[in-house]
């Protein structure tokens, strides 16, 4: 018998959903998807009327998961009506993990413990990257895409190169996955179609899950296929943890799911964490980052803190740890859209929010918010933004003049202190 | 190999990392496609929705659509009838996506040497690309096995209903 292929953790999960023993990269497979994500985005309200279209039903509601997040609240009769429908859909099709007004959908996966090693999923949203951070494989698709799925339970792909990035040693103060992210952008670039990043080292190790899923999130910044991070001990608690508050309480095979040593990669990065100080990505790209520094004194009218990747458990801590005892510089605005109903419970908990609401923050609902136009809080023309959203193309936050500056939750905060683009690190010593 | 489709029109020239935002921008989520498509591009090129006209081709650098999942960017150009889609590289869902919506979407080098308004004609099949105004014949990587079934299908909608009739 002949010893088998090394394959990355990228192709043993493809191999897995394909139903072989081993993939190569640039191989056109068809995948069995796990699960599903729907979001009322690009779910229901463009699937449903392919589905009549069609003249079929959806090909496996236990294995369809369904959220509001785009257009929560309604504020207007086109909002509501698509909630609605959102809602009749999750009804006639009997899709019983439907969580509406709950929370941003790639944040409920990891909340609910929805996610297992080793898993292959999909997504209606390009952030659905996210899930990596269970060290299974979930892809953003387009809607269109997404129907075929829900009819046929199938996709097709072409196996992806893996590119292994690593981070070892500790963060300074002030510093975290998010400037990670910024930085790679810009070290990376945003064309890596046909390549998942897998992230390792004892950087990676250290991070909550959450951050970890910062990490898969903005893979979609670097145009990858998706981002994974291999599952350890700190997976297997977590999902063990969301078992024991309605999770699916499934097994955590961590040993199963690793790259296997000598697997082939396409590149390999190292970086160093201590090195690495808080980023900023100037308008209209998260490619366009620099340190801190270049930016400082830049004057601000809008300081942002929301979205899937930046308004999660971590991020309002973050910020709280800036905010307590100061106040938000007059002539600007800090505006918190909270990642979902459980992270603004915790948050309340833990004095985060009442820190954030003495500081003069505003309080938006939970959602996707101004990340993508959809919410509150968009910008005017020629207005300036810093945020710890994932995208700052033009026009992405309302007004095709306005400039959005991406950062993470910490210099988000410290500059809505400063009114300008501020060094977190100066308030945190 | 042969069969096509085969697809000629005007170029219309884009640069490199043209986003989806700019292509659906949220703004207009809510509004009807034709509202939508009315608003494509035009933080770029403010002419291209209201000028571009049946089977014109679109041309771009690397990166093209880059970001969002929404469908709506390639969309917009079915329902502006762009007729084939060549740059140099993709971002991946959009790729998909316009695939899925059965616009000829190829990866072509030599992007450099079209002009705006040039004649083109694009073999999807074949990957020729014949720049008709210049006289110039390039190369694109061709669409092949499934992908080809889809844009020859008209887009994954028409296969999933040859598919469903098919009993698979």
């Amino acid at each position: 018998m002949t010893e088998p292929l090394a394959q990355t953790l990228a192709q043993k999960i493809i191999a897995r959903a394909s139903g072989t023993a081993s993939v190569a990269p640039g191989e056109i497979v068809t995948c069995a998807v796990d699960l599903a994500l729907l979001l009322d985005s690009g779910g229901p309200r463009r699937i449903w009327p392919r589905l009549k279209e069609l003249g079929t039903g959806v090909w496996d509601p236990e294995k369809i998961v369904l959220a509001t997040d785009h257009f929560t609240p309604a504020v207007d009769a086109q909002s509501a009506a698509i909630l609605k429908l959102t809602r009749e859909f999750a009804d006639a099709f009997g899709i019983k993990r439907f969580y509406d007004m709950q929370g941003i959908g790639h944040v409920l996966l990891a909340e609910k413990g929805l996610l297992r090693p080793g898993m292959f999923a999909c997504g209606g949203d390009s952030h659905s990257s996210m899930g990596g951070a269970f060290g299974c494989l979930m892809m953003g698709f387009g809607a269109i895409e997404m129907t075929g799925v829900v009819v046929t339970g199938e996709i097709w792909l072409q196996v992806p190169e893996t590119i292994r990035v690593g981070w070892h040693g500790e963060f300074a103060s002030g510093v975290m996955a998010k400037d990670v992210m910024l930085k790679l952008c810009r070290e990376l670039g945003m064309q890596n179609a046909n390549r998942v990043i897998e992230f390792h080292g004892d950087t990676v190790s250290a991070m909550s899950m959450g951050e970890r899923g910062v990490l898969c999130n903005m893979s979609a910044e670097l145009g990858a296929e998706t981002g994974v991070v291999a599952a350890d001990e700190k997976t297997a608690a977590a999902l063990a943890l969301a078992s024991g508050q309605g999770g699916t309480g499934a097994e955590c095979d961590v040993a199963a799911w690793q790259s296997d040593h000598g697997a082939q990669v396409a590149a390999t990065y190292e970086f160093s964490a201590p090195d690495l100080l808080p980023q900023v990505a100037a308008p209209h790209s998260p490619a366009n980052s620099a340190d801190v520094d270049v930016f400082e004194g830049k004057h601000i009218d809008q300081a942002y803190i929301g979205a899937c990747v930046g308004a999660k458990l971590e991020d309002l801590r973050s910020v709280a740890e800036i905010l307590k005892g100061r106040r938000i510089a007059s002539g600007t605005r800090l505006l918190i859209a909270p990642a979902s109903q459980a992270v603004l419970q915790a948050a309340t908990a833990d004095g985060s929010i009442q820190a954030i609401a003495d500081a003069g923050a505003y309080l938006l609902p939970i959602g996707c918010g101004a990340c993508a136009a959809l919410g509150a809080g968009i910008l005017a023309e020629h207005e300036v933004c810093i945020s710890s959203t994932n995208r700052n193309f033009q026009g992405r936050m309302g007004a095709n003049s306005a400039e959005v500056y991406l950062a993470s939750p910490y210099t988000v905060a410290a500059s809505a202190v400063a009114g300008r683009i501020a060094d977190p690190r100066e308030l945190l010593q | 190999m042969t069969g096509g489709p085969v697809v000629v029109g005007a170029a219309w020239v884009f640069g490199d990392d043209i986003n989806t935002d700019v292509m659906a921008p949220g703004l207009y989520f809510k509004s009807s496609m034709a509202e939508m498509a009315r608003h494509c591009l035009e933080a770029v090129n403010p002419e291209f929705a209201s000028s571009v006209k049946p089977g014109d081709i679109v041309v771009a650098g690397r990166n093209f659509g880059i970001g969002s999942a929404r469908e709506q960017a390639a969309m917009a150009f079915q329902y502006l009838g762009v007729g084939a889609i060549l740059a140099q590289s993709f971002g991946r869902i959009f790729y998909r996506n316009s695939i899925n919506f059965g616009i000829p979407t190829l990866v072509f080098n030599e992007v450099e040497s079209i002009e705006a308004g040039d004649s083109l004609m694009v073999d999807a099949a074949s990957g020729a690309v014949t720049n008709r105004t210049r006289g110039v014949e390039g190369q694109a990587a061709p669409l092949s096995g499934h992908l080809l079934t889809l844009v020859r299908a008209g887009g994954l909608m028409p296969y999933l209903h040859g598919r469903l009739a098919a009993g698979e």
